[in-house]
Formats: structure tokens, C-alpha cells, sequence
């Protein structure tokens, strides 16, 4: 019983606790169990509370039970990403900053959830702060790809990702500012969709780069990512960037196939670079839409090529902005401030025993000592680099060289965009250049880990819809995943496009072995 | 002897505008709460939290923006002003960079006329070339009106909202102890309003303030309470010498132009700018007159001294101290603050149309500079008594007019208001609205007075009992045995005292009127309610009689 719920998709689980077939606490302690069984070898969760989790799913039964109305996930094991905040729960956001941050409140989305009856069976581990690729940068440890677990998961959803597809969860949300719910659907064989920009709201997501990220769901099917985006869109007065639009039921439609599809792939995306094993899983998959009746058009999308290095200029400004307020006065980890002034005084005792006037007007004061130490002692590597970045490039005589035309470009970006939609209902692409890479194989360069974002970027830059399905295995056993791009606020066409290509396939249902 | 200078004054203004909410959250902005209990996740910065703008204090701001003759643009967007403070919880502030909701503006002040022309060279720069690219500005730029009550236009450079900081409380304690942060100020909206430096006296400072105070006043946008810090004034001062009239060669190309934050005022060959200091900590409009008075005087010897020049030393802060009465140096090295202002992603630009404007023109109400005109021609006041009227604020005028429109004489309802009704207001510490005698109750009694039955010296114990007991004018009148004596009793009572005083008859008769004057006190003491001119005239036409 156990590994049969563990293996059946969420639409199906939901079928089985409406029919009576199941309980909450059945479905919940199953996964449990096998959180338990693999986890110490995948380490997606950064914390899982068995306890709480099981008190909420036999809450949830009991409510069952006396025939209570239920919300839309009602007894449903959900993942959560740990940069969500959730009154009274750590949210770290994998960074050593925010190890003892609880908030006071829920975010929106976590509200979403418990107001949809969705049992959160634990908080997923995730590159720090949302900054990176491969899950390595996590203050605590590195997620493992479940397909092979010296390799990375993807990032920086990594734990969101690869819980789902080592079956311990089977929804699970995560976000993505450059790419992170994609890549790491795409590494790890799951689906996993970024809404359009102002479709979730982000009120209590911990910011990375406030006009790019977007909360998402990663699932084993489009059918089940449907199901979750209907919990977690609409419209938040918290959210001023959040859009006043109705949620469509997506669950609804998800399994209409779309009649006449026009799909697009861009010429600039097959080029240099690219994994001659994973074009080839991409060209298939385009060929398979053919099959199913639609029509196939190559389009350029010219400005493509600046967007890495626009994303690496928007994203880093904002975030070190964003990151400003983890200095150790109010929020974040705090030196040890007696430590510090005592090592302070004794080197001001020492420069003026030496006569050094020069070092002693330089010598901090300790507010500023304290600024220094605490960020330096919070922060990890790559988290600095970004913060650094930014800095530089929002500063004066900078920004208009850096910032400001980044925006510029990004403009020009989402107008490639637009253009290319006249013409398709959804560009279909490579996610990543490559499959899954070993663990340490790019630490020590960043800029190679920066192109890795190459294909996804721009859905981030241009605010439209993007999801990443299964569509293949490398002759090694990796999984490959497919980008399909959509107009902004056409999630319904992007799952619709998604589920058809599951129809007619089965590399999403292919799961690891572990 | 006037001083070989010129003082150029601009002024920073900060007011809090009256919502009933932050900026960007539902958290209260009432001053006084214990620390910290009017605060929420978005207004300390917590993380994941985000700010939502509130419609009213933009309303209030673009109020007062169109109040002070600023253009409003269409289009205006919010910015993120980074920098680390204990009592920023962000580490940035959100504030309006360089599409400010307002610009270029003016505000018209009284000045009492200069003696000696304005200094020189300035005045020309400004009219010729000033830096004003709005229209509505340039033409009536400068003096207007003759004699003692002139009109001068300040510019206004730019009115743009900001959020607050939290406040910051400091043990002084050398080196020890703890800071204390206070976080319910922050997030509650501020309107800077950044002068044009067109101020050329710290009373010049002191009247734009004054002048300014009252229309947020008027457009009750602001309480404008120092004390509480609702209002703060920055101000940034520098001079203008004139080394020609000294005797000494006109140095060329001295002073740098138009260099950020600096006096855009290019001085003319022959006048010298000294560098720009920026004056803080002014906690009153006295304070600030007086040190921009020490900190003129200041830069004048130190350019004595030094021969320094702007452009030659880095702008400075100075704070003023109220206990020495001088100004302190803050900060003296350019530490070149770094704001890297970038727009807020987090908040969408406001897009503000003409019929919002236009519907703010018409909502704004009466203005103090229209009041007093309208005042002055509807009720006969002089200037300065519409002045001292309309600087009490708005619902003082309402009772002066409605007292003026009851009486019928707006001249003596001024006196009356200016004299007995403020006088109470002082000694009671209390706002009109809480006076007791409502308009058409004095109205009343000034009917009495101007009809000449009583007397102004009675008819202020008249208000006093009116005010003390609530009686209506009559009967206050009557409480006090205030009657009308009939002419019989007049005429009786002159007999009378003609009859017991013939020397002063034989006076009056020498041409010698002034000694009829002798008898009113005794008249008064015999019937109190005796109407003095009225037994004067009588008196004088009985001796008359008697010839």
C-alpha cells in the first residue's frame, strides 16, 4: 500500500482520500516513510516535522470524516521551499543569516496552502538566498540529484525538485528568478512551471531579485503543477506587483489537448554549446508535438544573447538591496559583539601605542565593525559575489552603464518576445545546456555556472509564463527536460501544451531508482 | 552699515503628512505609543515583507504640491535610497529620485523692503538666467508691490514623498550603553519640499517658514509640530562677497558653476561664494533664524580668515547648538554618500492625470495669500490686520467673518478678535473652536457698542461676564446693571454737577473745554452706566445754555 500511494500522482491521491480510499494520515505517513528510507541520501528537506505533519493530516481526516467543507488540496503532502515564511517556523532560506529567523507571519502563499488543506510535510533545501544553480551554494549541504547522487539537482529549487522526484513528496513549491524551478525540474525528471510575472503573489517570499522572482510548482505531471498553480495564483492587495486577473481552473482544462498548436523554436538556442544529447531529446520532443498536429516554425529571438549578462546585472543590483537589511541590527545573524569590541579596542590600544593616527582614524567604529563582521560571517561565497556585483554596478557613474541599460535591453528582450508570439502559441527549447554535472564540477567558476542559466533567463527578464517537463534520458541515465515558453498569463495554453506531450510520452512517469 | 555680503538661503523641509496610516502599510502613525507597538512586517523591513503605497498621502502630497504652484507630472515612480542606519530596518529608504511627483514651484512670502538693494550682482543672475525652466515663474519673478508690504516669490524646487525612519535614541554615556531603536515613526509618509535658494536673510528663512507652516496648515495636510518632529528644516547657506566694492581686482572665473547640491547661482565677477554649509538640528523657526544668522557671520570671518571659496573646500554639515548658539561641525570629509538610488521593483509607478489634478485645484479651498486680499476687500481690514487674522489659521478667520458679517463692521470685529477674542484664546490656552462666545452672540454686544450705548471699556467686562457665565450679551448687560440712562437723567446728572462745580463751568466758558473732562469721574461714580461723550455733550450744551 505504502509504495503504491508514493508512486501515484496527486490528482490520483486526491481521488483516493475523496473516495474514502485512503486517509491523510495514511498518504502522509507514507511519505514520511520514505523521507525516511532515502532522504540521507538525497537530503532535500532541510527539516521535516513528522509530528506536526501527522497532527494535520488526521485533523484534515477527522474533518473528513464529519463531512466539514475542505480546501482544494485537502490531505495532500506539500513540499515548501525555505524561503517561504511561516509564523513561528525557521526560514532560512539555506543561508547561515537567517538560521534563527522566524517570522511573525505566513506568506501568501503558505496562507494559499493551509487554507487549501494542504498538509506541509516539510521545508526544502535550496541554494542560499536563491543564488545559484546546482543547490551547492546551501549554507548547510548540498541537495543530491536522486538519478545519481554525486551529482547536483538542479538549483536553486534543488530540494523542491528533487523531493518530488524521489518520491517524497508529491507537490512541492518552489521559485525561480533566473531559471531555478526549471533547472532543477529539469535535472531531476520533474515538471515544475514559472508563472508569468505577477500571477503568484510574493508577499513573505524572502526577496532575491524583486522584479524577477515568481513562486511556482514543481510536480511529477503537468496534470498535478495544474493543480497546485490553482491553490497558489490570484491576486494579493500585499503584493503590488501581484495582477488583478482571474485564476482560470487549470485543473479543469489541463487534459484538453490544444487544437491547431503552433510551436516555435529558436534558432540561437541549438547552437555552440549545447549537449548533443540533450538537442537531440529536444528535437524529438518537437517532433512528437508534429506528430500530434502542430505546426513547427524556427524564429530568432535576436537580444537572447544579452540576456545572461542583463540578468546578471538586474538581478545583483536588486538583490543587494534586498540583502541591506541582514546587517545584524534587526534581522540576521549577529557577531559576537563582545568579542568584537574587545578585539577592536585592543587594536586601537595598539595602533596608539604605535603612534599610527593614519590606522586610527581608519579603524572602524563599532557599528560599522559590527555591519562588517556580521555580513561577513552570514553571507556565504556566492551570496557576497552578487551582493558585491551590485553594489558596483548601482553605484555612481555606474549605473547608468550597468543598470539602466540592463533595463533597456530587457525591454528589447520581452519585445522579441511578443513578436515571437504573434507568429506561435509556445516556444519549445532546451532548459539547461547540458544534463546533471557532478557535484564541485563548476564551484570554482562562476561564470560557467552563470551561462548554465542561459536558456531560462530570459523568461524571468520578459515576466512570461515558462515550464519545464521531463523529455528524455541521457545515454548515462539523466534526465533531460523540455522548455516550453508562453505569453504572459497563458499558463492555461503552457499546462495544456505540457500534458498533451505526457499523453503521448511516459519519460515523466520514469523515476529514479533509489 | 550694511554687511559687504549677500546670504543665500535654500531650505529643506520635511513635514508628516496626516494620514491615518504609514506609507506603505496599515501600521498607525499617531505620535507618542510606547516604543515599537506601531509597527508590522513591512514597515521594520522584515524579510519577505512588501510595501503598498497609500492613495492618501500621495492625495495630500500632490495637494500641496499644487498649492505651492508646482508642476505635477504625469508620471512618477518610487526609488530606493540605499544606505545602512540602526534605524532603517531595511537598508534602504523608498523616496522619489529623479521623477520627483512635483517640481518647480513657488511660494510668495511678505518681506519688509531691503535698504540697501539685495546685494549685488544676485538678483540680476536670477531674473536674467535663473535656472527656472517654468514659465509661470519667471515673469513675476522678484518684487512686487511698493512700500511695507512687499511680495516675493521662493522657488520651489521639487516636493517629493518619502518614508520616515525610525528614531534612533543614544546613550550618552561615553562609549556606553546601549542605542535604543524606536520603530513606530518609520514608514510614516514625509513630503520633503526643497526651496530654490532664493532666501536672502535668516528673517527671510524665518518668514518662509512661517508663511509655508500656514499653508500646509490651511491645506491640513500637516500639524507642522516641531516639537514632535512632524515638521524639520534643513538648511543649506553659503554667501555671496563682494570683493569690488573692497577695492580689490574682480578675480575671473572663480566660482565653479552649477556643481551638485550647490547654490545655482553663478556669481557675478566681483563676488566671491563661500563653500555651502548644510545646517541641521534647528528645533524651531527662531532657531533656525538664528543660526543662519551666527553661521553668515561664521563663514564671513572664516573666508576672512582662510580665503576659501566654493568649490575650494567640500560641502559641509554643520549642527546647530541651542545651548552655546552656535553651529558645530558634523561631517567635514566629503564622504561621497553613495545613495545607488535604483526604482523600487517592488512598487509600480503612479500615473496621476489631469483630471486628478484639476480636481485637486478645485478641492484646494481658500489659500492664505487669497484670504487675506479677499479680507482686506470684502470687510475694509488693513493688510496687517488681515495678516495677524489669517496666520491664526482658518477656522479664526470663519469666526472673524461671521462675526463681521453679524456686526456689520468689519474693522471692529477685527479690533475685537485681535484684542479680547485672542487674549482669551493666549490666557485659556484653548483654539477658537473651544471659545465659549460663539460669533453672533458678540455679534450681539458689538451692535451695543457700535451703536454708542456702551462703552468698549464696559463692553469688555460685558464679554468677560458673557465668557464666564454663558449669559447671552443682554443679559450679561443686564447682570451687571448695565441699563440705558434716558437724556432726563442725563441732563439731571450734569445739573447737578455744573451746579456744584461753577469753576469749571467758568472754564468751559473761557474756551477751556478740556475741564468738563474733570467731571466725568465723578459722574461715572454716581451712575456707572453713564455714557461718557454723551454727558460731555451735554454738559457743554447746558454751559452753553447758560451764557
Amino acid at each position: 500500500m505504502m509504495t503504491t500511494l508514493i508512486h501515484q500522482s496527486a490528482a490520483e491521491l486526491l481521488g483516493l482520500l475523496n473516495a474514502g480510499q485512503a486517509t491523510s494520515a495514511e498518504l502522509t505517513r507514507a511519505y514520511l516513510a520514505r523521507i525516511d528510507a532515502v532522504d540521507g541520501k538525497v537530503r532535500a528537506f532541510l527539516r521535516v516535522d513528522p509530528s506536526a505533519a501527522l497532527a494535520r493530516a488526521e485533523e484534515i481526516d477527522a474533518r473528513r470524516k464529519s463531512d466539514k467543507p475542505l480546501g482544494r488540496l485537502a490531505g495532500l503532502p506539500v513540499a515548501v521551499k525555505d524561503l517561504l515564511c511561516t509564523t513561528g517556523e525557521p526560514t532560512t532560506c539555506a543561508s547561515r543569516m537567517l538560521e534563527n529567523f522566524r517570522p511573525p507571519y505566513d506568506a501568501t502563499v503558505v496562507q494559499r496552502l493551509k487554507a487549501a488543506d494542504a498538509v506541509l510535510i516539510g521545508r526544502t533545501n535550496m541554494d542560499e538566498f536563491a543564488m545559484g544553480g546546482s543547490n551547492e551554494n546551501s549554507a548547510f549541504f548540498p541537495t543530491r540529484n536522486p538519478w545519481d547522487t554525486t551529482r547536483i539537482p538542479g538549483g536553486s529549487s534543488g530540494g523542491a525538485a528533487a523531493c518530488v522526484a524521489a518520491r517524497m513528496a508529491p507537490l512541492s513549491v518552489g521559485s525561480d528568478t533566473g531559471g531555478s524551478i526549471r533547472c532543477p525540474a529539469a535535472l531531476c525528471g520533474v515538471s515544475g512551471l514559472k508563472p508569468t510575472y505577477g500571477r503568484v503573489s510574493r508577499y513573505g517570499l524572502v526577496a532575491f531579485a524583486s522584479s524577477l522572482d515568481q513562486i511556482g510548482p514543481l510536480a511529477g505531471s503537468a496534470e498535478d503543477c495544474a493543480l497546485l498553480l490553482e491553490v497558489l495564483a490570484g491576486h494579493d492587495p500585499k503584493d503590488s506587483t501581484s495582477v488583478d486577473r482571474p485564476v482560470p481552473d487549470y485543473s479543469r482544462t489541463v487534459t484538453e489537448p490544444l487544437k491547431n498548436l503552433r510551436i516555435g523554436w529558436v534558432r540561437e538556442h541549438f547552437g555552440e554549446g549545447l549537449d548533443a544529447e540533450v538537442e537531440k531529446a529536444v528535437r524529438e520532443a518537437i517532433r512528437g508535438y508534429q506528430s500530434q498536429g502542430a505546426t513547427v516554425k524556427e524564429l530568432s529571438l535576436p537580444h537572447g544573447k544579452y540576456a545572461v549578462a542583463t540578468y546578471y546585472i538586474i538581478a545583483p543590483c536588486e538583490a543587494s538591496s534586498n540583502l541591506a537589511r541582514y546587517d545584524g541590527v534587526h534581522f540576521g545573524h549577529r557577531t559576537d559583539e563582545k568579542a568584537m569590541v574587545a578585539e577592536l579596542e585592543a587594536q586601537r590600544k595598539d595602533l596608539h601605542q604605535r603612534g599610527d593616527q593614519k590606522a586610527l582614524d581608519d579603524l572602524d567604529n563599532a557599528l560599522i565593525r559590527m555591519y562588517r563582521r556580521s555580513r561577513a560571517e552570514g553571507f556565504g561565497p556566492e551570496v557576497k559575489r552578487r551582493i558585491m556585483l551590485g553594489t558596483y554596478a548601482l553605484s555612481a557613474g555606474y549605473y547608468d552603464a550597468y543598470y539602466k541599460k540592463a533595463l533597456q535591453v530587457r525591454r528589447l528582450i520581452r519585445r522579441d518576445f511578443d513578436e515571437a508570439f504573434k507568429e506561435v502559441d509556445l516556444i519549445v527549447g532546451p532548459v539547461t545546456p547540458s544534463p546533471a554535472y557532478k557535484i564541485g564540477e563548476k564551484i570554482g567558476n562562476p561564470l560557467e555556472m552563470y551561462l548554465y542559466d542561459l536558456y531560462t533567463v530570459s523568461t524571468n527578464l520578459a515576466g512570461i509564463a515558462g515550464m519545464s517537463i521531463p523529455c528524455g534520458l541521457s545515454s548515462t541515465g539523466l534526465p533531460i527536460g523540455l522548455h516550453l515558453q508562453a505569453p504572459p498569463f497563458e499558463e492555461d495554453r503552457l499546462l495544456r501544451g505540457a500534458a498533451m506531450f505526457q499523453q503521448a510520452t511516459d519519460w515523466h512517469t520514469r523515476q529514479p531508482e533509489i | 552699515m550694511p554687511e559687504p555680503y549677500t546670504v543665500v538661503i535654500g531650505l529643506e523641509v520635511h513635514v508628516q503628512l496626516l494620514t491615518e496610516s504609514k506609507l506603505f502599510c496599515g501600521c498607525s502613525t499617531r505620535f507618542g505609543s510606547a516604543p515599537n507597538t506601531q509597527t508590522c512586517p513591512v514597515c521594520i523591513g522584515m524579510p519577505g515583507s512588501l510595501p503598498v503605497m497609500n492613495r492618501r498621502a500621495v492625495e495630500l502630497a500632490l495637494r500641496t504640491a499644487v498649492a505651492l504652484n508646482c508642476e505635477i507630472p504625469h508620471f512618477t515612480k518610487w526609488d530606493r535610497k540605499n544606505y545602512y542606519y540602526p534605524d532603517l530596518p531595511k537598508g534602504y529608504q523608498i523616496s522619489q529620485y529623479d521623477l520627483p511627483l512635483s517640481r518647480d514651484g513657488w511660494l510668495e512670502i511678505m518681506v519688509s523692503p531691503l535698504p540697501s538693494g539685495e546685494g549685488p550682482g544676485v538678483r540680476a543672475d536670477v531674473l536674467e538666467e535663473g535656472p527656472h525652466p517654468n514659465p509661470l515663474r519667471a515673469p513675476t519673478e522678484g518684487w512686487s508691490g511698493e512700500g511695507t508690504s512687499s511680495t516675493k516669490r521662493i522657488g520651489i524646487i521639487r516636493a517629493h514623498l518619502e518614508e520616515d525612519a525610525g528614531k534612533s535614541m543614544h546613550d550618552e554615556a561615553a562609549g556606553k550603553g546601549d542605542s535604543r531603536i524606536d520603530l513606530n515613526r518609520t514608514g510614516t509618509p514625509l513630503l520633503e519640499i526643497v526651496s530654490q535658494p532664493d532666501l536672502r536673510s535668516p528673517e527671510e528663512a524665518k518668514t518662509y517658514l512661517t508663511e509655508l507652516k500656514l499653508l500646509l496648515n490651511y491645506l491640513g495636510v500637516s500639524d507642522c509640530n516641531m516639537q514632535e518632529g512632524s515638521l524639520r528644516v534643513d538648511a543649506n547657506v553659503n554667501l555671496h562677497i563682494n570683493v569690488a566694492e573692497k577695492g580689490t581686482a574682480p578675480e575671473k572665473g572663480i566660482v565653479p558653476l552649477l556643481l551638485r547640491g550647490q547654490s545655482p547661482f553663478p556669481a557675478a565677477e566681483g563676488i566671491i561664494a563661500t563653500p555651502i554649509v548644510e545646517v541641521k538640528n534647528m528645533n524651531s523657526f527662531r532657531a533656525v533664524e538664528r543660526a543662519l544668522a551666527y553661521e553668515a557671520q561664521r563663514q564671513y570671518r572664516e573666508y576672512q580668515e582662510t580665503g576659501r571659496k566654493l568649490g575650494e573646500a567640500p560641502k559641509s554639515t554643520r549642527g546647530w547648538d541651542e545651548a552655546s548658539q552656535t553651529t558645530r561641525l558634523q561631517r567635514s570629509k566629503e564622504e561621497s554618500s553613495d545613495y545607488r538610488y535604483f526604482p523600487d521593483p517592488d512598487l509600480a509607478p503612479v500615473i496621476v492625470t489631469e483630471e486628478e489634478i484639476e480636481q485637486i485645484r478645485a478641492d484646494l479651498g481658500e489659500l492664505p495669500a487669497a484670504l487675506r486680499t479677499r479680507l482686506e476687500q470684502t470687510y475694509g481690514i488693513t493688510p496687517y490686520d488681515s495678516d495677524v487674522l489669517v496666520n491664526q489659521g482658518r477656522p479664526l478667520v470663519d469666526y472673524y467673518i461671521e462675526l463681521a458679517e453679524a456686526c456689520g463692521d468689519g474693522k471692529l470685529a477685527s479690533n475685537w478678535v485681535q484684542q479680547s477674542v485672542l487674549r482669551t484664546l493666549n490666557e485659556r490656552q484653548i483654539g477658537i473652536a473651544q471659545f465659549p462666545v460663539r460669533p453672533a452672540a458678540l455679534a450681539e454686544l458689538l451692535s451695543v457698542v457700535k451703536s454708542g450705548k456702551l462703552e468698549t471699556v464696559r463692553a469688555r467686562d460685558v464679554l468677560q461676564a458673557m465668557l464666564e457665565t454663558g449669559k447671552s450679551a443682554a443679559e450679561a448687560m443686564q447682570a451687571l446693571g448695565i441699563v440705558e440712562v434716558d437724556d432726563a437723567a442725563v441732563e439731571a446728572l450734569c445739573r447737578e454737577l455744573l451746579d456744584a462745580n461753577p469753576k469749571i463751568v467758568a472754564e468751559v466758558q473761557a474756551g477751556k473745554e478740556k475741564g468738563v473732562g474733570m467731571l466725568i469721574g465723578q459722574a461715572k461714580r454716581k451712575n456707572p452706566n453713564l455714557n461718557a461723550a454723551r454727558f460731555r455733550e451735554t454738559c457743554l450744551k447746558l454751559i452753553q445754555g447758560m451764557n
